[in-house]
């Protein structure tokens, strides 16, 4: 439970910004929040909002939603070797519902085998956390000036460089990755017919080609895994 | 007619299959070298994609997204925390708001 209270700190933040964009897009308070009780995800849920703004096919939600989430499934595996064996089905589903990019990093932390408990720990304080944020966000957005929610917009990209950019200065394989990743990515808003193609469905296709292309030349090894 | 609640079921219910699916089902480890290459270079590619070219849109004003994208960039490679990262770009970007005006 200690061990998740920088985290409920820094959920608090950008779920506050998830909150403010959910009024900009004209969500009630009480969609936002069971957006964010029931998906506990910054880029599944940042996505998840532009389409639902967009008015999005629901097969491009539900495939948007698989990609942008699917690194869960590593998790998800990392999780069923580390978790403790004896732990029951039941226990199982509810610390299924905790795996985020941040909860994950601390149980892998954990020394030995984990405890379903200490999942519940930092759930505890992590859930409430992000769910404030949204209730604060949303009830707030409206009163905030333009300039303010614009600055906090950049929020959620500051997370995600945040994420990728350590490993990358460490591993010039991840570099190389993620430069080719921004630079598709760029493509795909500038040449015409491509720029056709909605956001969504642009991250799932530069994820596919750049994904298996590292998979393909840069395999890895067990020791990279960590 | 697209309806919100159906939206809202279908991100609940993928997000959560995704979570539960593997650490309910797998006991034993993949060993297929290409699937676990795959799934580790997935969050990468997603969120550098994801980040750019949308980051210079997202403030309204090109010139003040840059300067919270170099900020950003800057921090976390200092190594900051997210939550620092995250505050100080959008502190850069108030700013370069209020020096132009």
């Amino acid at each position: 439970m200690k061990d998740g209270i920088p985290i409920c700190v820094g959920y608090f933040a950008v779920s506050l910004t998830f909150g403010i964009q959910c009024g900009i897009g004209g969500l009630s308070i009480f969609e936002a929040i069971m957006i964010s009780i029931t998906n506990l995800t910054s880029a599944g849920q940042f996505g998840g909002l532009n389409l639902i703004v967009a008015r999005a096919s629901y097969f491009e939600m539900l495939f948007t939603q698989l990609i942008l989430n699917i690194r869960y499934v590593l998790m998800s595996t990392s999780l069923s070797q580390k978790i403790e064996k004896e732990t029951s089905l039941f226990q199982r589903l509810i610390v299924s519902h905790g795996i985020t990019d941040e909860i994950f990093g601390i149980s892998m932390l954990q020394k030995g085998k984990l405890s379903p408990y200490y999942s519940y720990g930092a759930m505890s304080v992590a859930i409430p956390g992000w769910t404030i944020g949204t209730l604060v966000g949303i009830s707030l957005g409206n009163i905030l000036p333009l300039n303010l929610l614009n600055a906090l917009s950049i929020a959620i990209y500051g997370m995600f460089l945040a994420v990728i950019i350590p490993p990358a200065k460490k591993n010039k394989k991840i570099l190389l990755v993620v430069i080719l990743s921004m630079m598709l990515s760029g493509l795909f808003e500038i040449l015409p017919i491509l720029n056709q193609i909605s956001s969504g469905f642009k991250i799932i296709i530069v994820t596919i080609i750049v994904a298996s292309w590292a998979a393909y030349k840069f395999p890895i090894k067990e020791e990279d895994n960590a | 007619m697209h309806n919100i609640h159906i939206y809202i079921l279908i991100m609940a219910i993928v997000t959560y299959l995704i979570r539960a699916l593997p650490l309910t089902l797998i006991h034993k480890e993949i060993n297929n070298q290409f699937i676990k290459s795959f799934l580790y270079y997935i969050p990468y590619v997603t969120l550098a994609a994801m980040v750019f070219p949308a980051i210079l849109y997202c403030t309204g004003n090109t010139v003040t997204a840059i300067v919270g994208f170099i900020t950003a960039l800057f921090l976390s490679y200092k190594e900051q925390s997210l939550t620092i990262v995250a505050l100080c770009a959008c502190i850069s970007v108030y700013l370069a708001e209020l020096v132009i005006g």
